[in-house]
This record gives C-alpha cells, sequence and structure tokens, in this order.
C-alpha cells in the first residue's frame, strides 16, 4: 500500500499535448477514480503511472520513490485492461501465476498466492480452464487475480467493466468494492462512466481536455461542482442549464438545476412548460419539458405519472439545490 | 432436403473437376508403381488401364527399397534430415525476425519489411551460382549444412509470422511488461505458442519446398552419404537403358508418402491460418 504522487506532469505526442501539466496526490488506500470523456486523457494519465506510456515532463512517485523512468514490472503496479489481456494459451491458474514463476519465486509459494487469489474471487474450480472457456465475468475476476498475486502497492484499473453487459457490470461494481475494503490497497480506476465513479470511488478526479477540472469524494462533487463541466458530468440525468436574464436573476451567467431538483405540478409553478416526451423507467419518470422562459428542461420524478405530450405543467427548481456559475466557476454563496 | 444449397453446386462441381485433376496423376503412379510388369506397364500406359490397378504386388516397392546400388532409406533419412534440420531452424530464426520487426522498436523496421519482402521477387535460379562459389570456397559441398543453410532464411515465412505478430492485441505484450517479461520472453512465452497456426502453414510450405528441392542439391552432393531422394531419383532417367517405370513409380509413391502423412499432421492448423490471415498456400 502507498500514496501516488503526480507532480507537474506533462505529456505530448509530437506538436499535440496532450496532458499539460498536471497535479494530483492518491493518498494510500483510497479508491480513485479518474472520470472524463473519451479523450480527456484519463487513460494517459494511468498508463503513464503504469510506465506504458513515456512522461514528457515531471515527476510521478509512488509511495515517495521516484519511479518516472522505472520499468513498469519495477514500479510496484498491477494493472487490469478492459479487454483482460488474458493469455489465451495458458489456463487460469498459469494466467494468474505466470509472472511470479517468471520472478523466479518458488513453486510452493507461488501456488499458495495463486490459490489465495483464486479464493478470494472465487475461481478455485476453474483453475484448469483456458480464457475462451470462461464468461466476461469470470475473465474479468482472472485479470484481477493476476494483479493481486503481485501484491502491488497499487492497483491501475483502465476501464475494467466495459465490456460487461448492465447486470454483471453492477455485480462487478459490488464485488470491486468489497475487495478494495477487504485488501486496503490503492486503486486506481479509470472510467467514463459516471455512475461507476460516484458508487465506487472514494476520491474522484474529473478530467477535461488533460486537464484536472475538479478532485473531491463524490457527494462533494454532486453537492457542489466547481465547473459547469463537472456539473454537467457528475449525475444522471444530466444537469439542466439556464442562461440569460434567469441565471442573473440567481446572481451568475449560468444557472445549473439537477432534474432531481425540480418540482413539477399542474396547477402553479415558477415556469410555465409543455411536456415534449416522458420516459417510464418504473420507480421514476423521466420528464423533457419545452418552457418559454427557460428553454429545454428535464425533470425527474418519483414514482409513475402521467406526462403526455403537449401537456401544460409548472417546473418550480429548488432554490437551496441550485448552482450558480461566474467565469466558468461557481461563485460563492 | 435439399442436397446443394442455392448457389454451392458450381463451386462443388469446380472443386471436383480440380479434385480429379489432381489425382489422376496420383492414380496413375499408384497403379504403375503396384504392376511388375515392364512391358504391361508400356502397353497400358496413356490407357484407362494405367488409372485402375488390375494386378497388385509389391514387386516394385521391394526392388526399390533393397536396391544396394541406390540405397532408398539411405536418400531418404538424408531428405529428412536436411528438411526438418532446415524447417527447426528456419521457424526459429524467421519468426524472431518478424518478432523484432512486428512488435520491436527497430528504426525504420518497416523499410528492413520491405527489403524482406521485395526478395521474395528474386528467383532462387539466379542465385545458385553465387551459392554455389561460396560453398565452394567455405568448403562446404557434399555436406547436409550446404543443403540446410540456404532454406533458412526464408521471405514468406517471415512475412508470414509479421502478419500474424503484427495483429497480436497490445494489452497482452503490455499486460506481459507489468509481469516482467523480457522482450525475449513474450517472444517465448506469449507470441510462439499463439502462432501455432502460422507455424504450421510455414512447416507445410517449407517441408514441400524442401523435401521436394532438387536443383540446388544436385549441384552440391556427389555420392549417397548426402544426397536426397530427388536427386537419387533423377538418376533412373540420366543413363541410356530403359526407363524402369515400376521402380521409378514406387519410388516417387515411396518419396510421397511422409509429405501426405505431414500435411495431415498439420492439416487443421494449416487451413486455420490460412482462413485468418487470407494467404493462399
Amino acid at each position: 500500500m502507498a500514496d501516488v504522487r503526480i507532480a507537474s506532469v506533462t505529456k505530448r505526442y509530437g506538436a499535440v499535448e496532450v496532458v499539460p501539466s498536471l497535479d494530483l496526490h492518491i493518498p494510500e488506500g483510497s479508491f480513485t477514480v479518474l472520470v472524463g470523456p473519451s479523450g480527456c486523457g484519463k487513460s494517459t494519465l494511468l498508463r503513464m503511472i503504469a510506465g506504458l506510456e513515456t512522461v514528457s515532463g515531471g515527476t510521478i512517485a509512488i509511495g515517495g520513490r521516484d519511479i518516472t523512468h522505472a520499468a513498469p514490472s519495477k514500479r510496484g503496479v498491477a494493472m487490469v485492461f478492459q479487454s483482460y489481456a488474458l493469455y489465451p494459451h495458458m489456463t487460469v491458474a498459469e494466467n494468474i501465476g505466470f509472472g511470479l514463476r517468471l520472478a523466479g519465486m518458488p513453486k510452493s509459494e507461488m501456488e499458495a498466492r495463486v490459490r489465495e487469489a483464486a479464493d478470494i474471487l472465487q475461481l478455485g474450480p476453474l483453475l484448469d480452464r483456458k480464457p475462451k472457456q470462461l464468461s466476461g465475468g469470470q475473465r474479468q475476476r482472472v485479470a484481477i487475480g493476476r494483479a493481486i498475486v503481485r501484491k502491488p502497492k497499487v492497483f491501475l484499473f483502465d476501464e475494467p467493466l466495459s465490456n460487461l453487459d448492465a447486470a454483471l457490470r453492477a455485480q462487478m461494481r459490488v464485488e470491486l468494492s468489497e475487495l478494495h475494503q477487504r485488501l486496503g490497497s490503492t486503486m486506481v480506476y479509470v472510467t467514463h462512466d459516471q455512475v461507476e465513479a460516484m458508487t465506487m470511488a472514494d476520491q474522484i478526479v474529473v478530467l477535461n481536455k488533460g486537464c484536472i477540472e475538479q478532485v473531491g469524494a463524490p457527494m462533494d462533487l454532486y453537492r457542489a461542482p466547481q465547473t459547469p463541466f463537472v456539473a454537467g458530468f457528475i449525475g444522471s440525468p444530466k444537469m439542466n442549464f439556464i442562461e440569460g436574464p434567469i441565471a442573473r436573476e440567481f446572481g451568475g451567467e449560468l444557472l445549473g438545476i439537477r432534474p432531481e431538483h425540480v418540482t413539477l405540478s399542474d396547477r402553479e409553478g415558477r415556469w410555465s412548460c409543455t411536456v415534449r416526451h416522458a420516459e417510464h423507467l418504473g420507480g421514476e419518470t423521466l420528464v423533457h419539458l419545452d418552457s418559454p422562459e427557460v428553454g429545454r428542461l428535464t425533470v425527474k420524478v418519483s414514482g409513475d405519472i402521467a406526462a403526455a405530450p403537449g401537456v401544460q405543467l409548472y417546473a418550480t427548481p429548488g432554490l437551496d439545490t441550485s448552482h450558480v456559475f461566474k467565469g466558468g466557476l461557481r461563485a460563492p454563496s | 432436403m435439399n442436397l446443394f444449397p442455392r448457389g454451392t453446386l458450381m463451386p462443388f462441381l469446380f472443386a471436383c473437376v480440380v479434385a480429379f485433376g489432381v489425382l489422376l496423376p496420383l492414380m496413375m503412379m499408384v497403379t504403375i508403381s503396384l504392376n511388375p510388369d515392364e512391358q504391361d506397364i508400356l502397353v497400358s500406359m496413356g490407357t484407362l488401364k494405367s488409372f485402375i490397378p488390375e494386378v497388385i504386388s509389391f514387386q516394385n516397392y521391394i526392388d526399390v527399397w533393397t536396391d544396394p546400388a541406390r540405397p532408398f532409406f539411405r536418400y531418404m533419412m538424408n531428405t529428412a534430415i536436411v528438411t526438418l534440420a532446415t524447417l527447426a531452424i528456419s521457424i526459429t530464426i524467421n519468426s524472431m525476425a518478424a518478432f523484432v520487426v512486428a512488435q520491436g522498436s527497430l528504426p525504420g523496421k518497416k523499410g528492413v519489411l520491405l527489403f524482406i519482402v521485395a526478395t521474395i521477387a528474386v528467383p532462387a535460379e539466379s542465385l545458385v551460382l553465387p551459392q554455389l562459389i561460396l560453398a565452394g570456397k567455405l568448403g562446404l559441398v557434399d555436406t547436409y549444412v550446404v543443403q540446410i543453410l540456404p532454406g533458412i532464411a526464408n521471405a514468406l515465412s517471415i512475412f508470414l509470422f509479421f502478419q500474424f505478430f503484427s495483429r497480436i492485441p497490445k494489452d497482452l505484450f503490455e499486460a506481459a511488461e507489468l509481469d516482467g517479461f523480457s522482450f525475449f520472453q513474450k517472444y517465448r512465452h506469449i507470441a510462439l505458442p499463439l502462432s501455432r497456426p502460422v507455424i504450421s502453414a510455414v512447416a507445410i510450405l517449407q517441408f514441400l519446398e524442401m523435401w521436394n528441392a532438387y536443383l540446388w542439391p544436385v549441384m552440391v552432393t556427389r555420392g549417397p552419404e548426402v544426397r536426397p531422394l530427388t536427386v537419387a531419383m533423377g538418376a533412373f532417367f540420366g543413363t541410356n537403358q530403359r526407363i524402369p517405370w515400376g521402380d521409378v513409380m514406387a519410388f516417387a509413391v515411396s518419396m510421397a508418402v511422409p509429405v501426405i502423412l505431414f500435411f495431415l499432421l498439420m492439416q487443421r492448423q494449416f487451413i486455420a491460418s490460412v482462413m485468418s490471415s487470407g494467404v493462399k498456400g
């Protein structure tokens, strides 16, 4: 277990700078999620920590040791890839233990470590199978097993759940969180899925165009996003943004209101709206509205409400939960 | 039940014609080899009788296998040594070269590959004279080594391995790098075990090439100690005497059997390789 300190790290591909100077501290034992849209540099940052990408400038230290130019296998990190990257010709046991064998570990110790990892991940009955005989979730567990046996200081996950279906993804989210609690290791996890970030992280790093927009605990980012980008990225469905005179009424240039913080009424309210479309999700309904005052608006209502297209409704924002931005930053309240 | 789903009858008929064209000479070879009567062979040559055996005798085979002037099994051993040694060394060296070009950080590796592939266009016949002079100067004439060396570096083999290695997902090698594999270990423990289909394809192509090699061995071998089967068979035709067709065909069948067995052994992997690479053998 160790912390990761990234200081003034830059990454350039020729003349293109994908990561301008970036500073970040990943505390020891934390589950840090790097989140952002495609191309924001989150995977590049993770690969620089792993040593699979060279660093154009700055330093990376793990547990106080500068590993900026160390070989990937000498950094004390283990990585789980999106594609699992299992060796197709080896059995599950060989996949998990091969790195240890190459490192010259005695056979008995290696077998003990493989068994221990297999127990943690419930892979015991599958040890003699080849990867092609496993389901997606099982393959993912083998990939995690391969990381566990190395007893790394830092685990790195590069979108590990992207290839799984929705149900399995939800299950694996829980399993990974439990694994983190059990091992207590530092974990750095890359995803573009804000639900994964919110449910698993104890620290979220929101990246945009190679720069850090905000770092913080999931609910801090939800409650007090510091930039419109973070406000729009964290939370599902996406936050409503309102510009113009109404935003100025609230004392800023941009007003952000989450869909779950707007109430709807068919009798009275602040803004009159017309229903465009309603998505019935069972426990809740997403109502998409058009308002002459604020433009398009999405509202999340608990339960199943009848909202046919064209119906007139009134929307009222929660004043305590609205977000005001000025000059691209959160306005002081 | 429709035996030929729509659109498959013409390809089936075409395949039958091709198969028949390939099988006819083989049938003739086997039929003649089983006939001990030379007069009968000559009379029936070109008629239906030369394709369907009427007599079955192994006399020609016994004659060929026990002829002290032409020690068949010695020649076969020579051919096997040269072919298998070439295959083993060639597959090792060519796959390593391809791995460096495909996954290594060699500067100008695209140019190197282009140069290697361009050598496929150079006819082997144009190289035999310089090679012969070189072999003479090195004192290698009439040895196994002189027959093995020119077959080792094989541009087609390098290209086939390169194609395969380039398609192995990058993640596998990166995972290996994190596991502490060296560049050679990535080749040895990941690339090579995965390339079994290509190894089979390359092995079959080169096995045929080496087993049937004639021009180079005839130039560099003198006696039965190192001479291969092809050159020994050529000796049937070099004299003024009447050609003993029964013996020639028995010799040819005996020579073809290992090739057929080798193909049968490798065919599944070979077909998988051809199907996946789009390369026609």
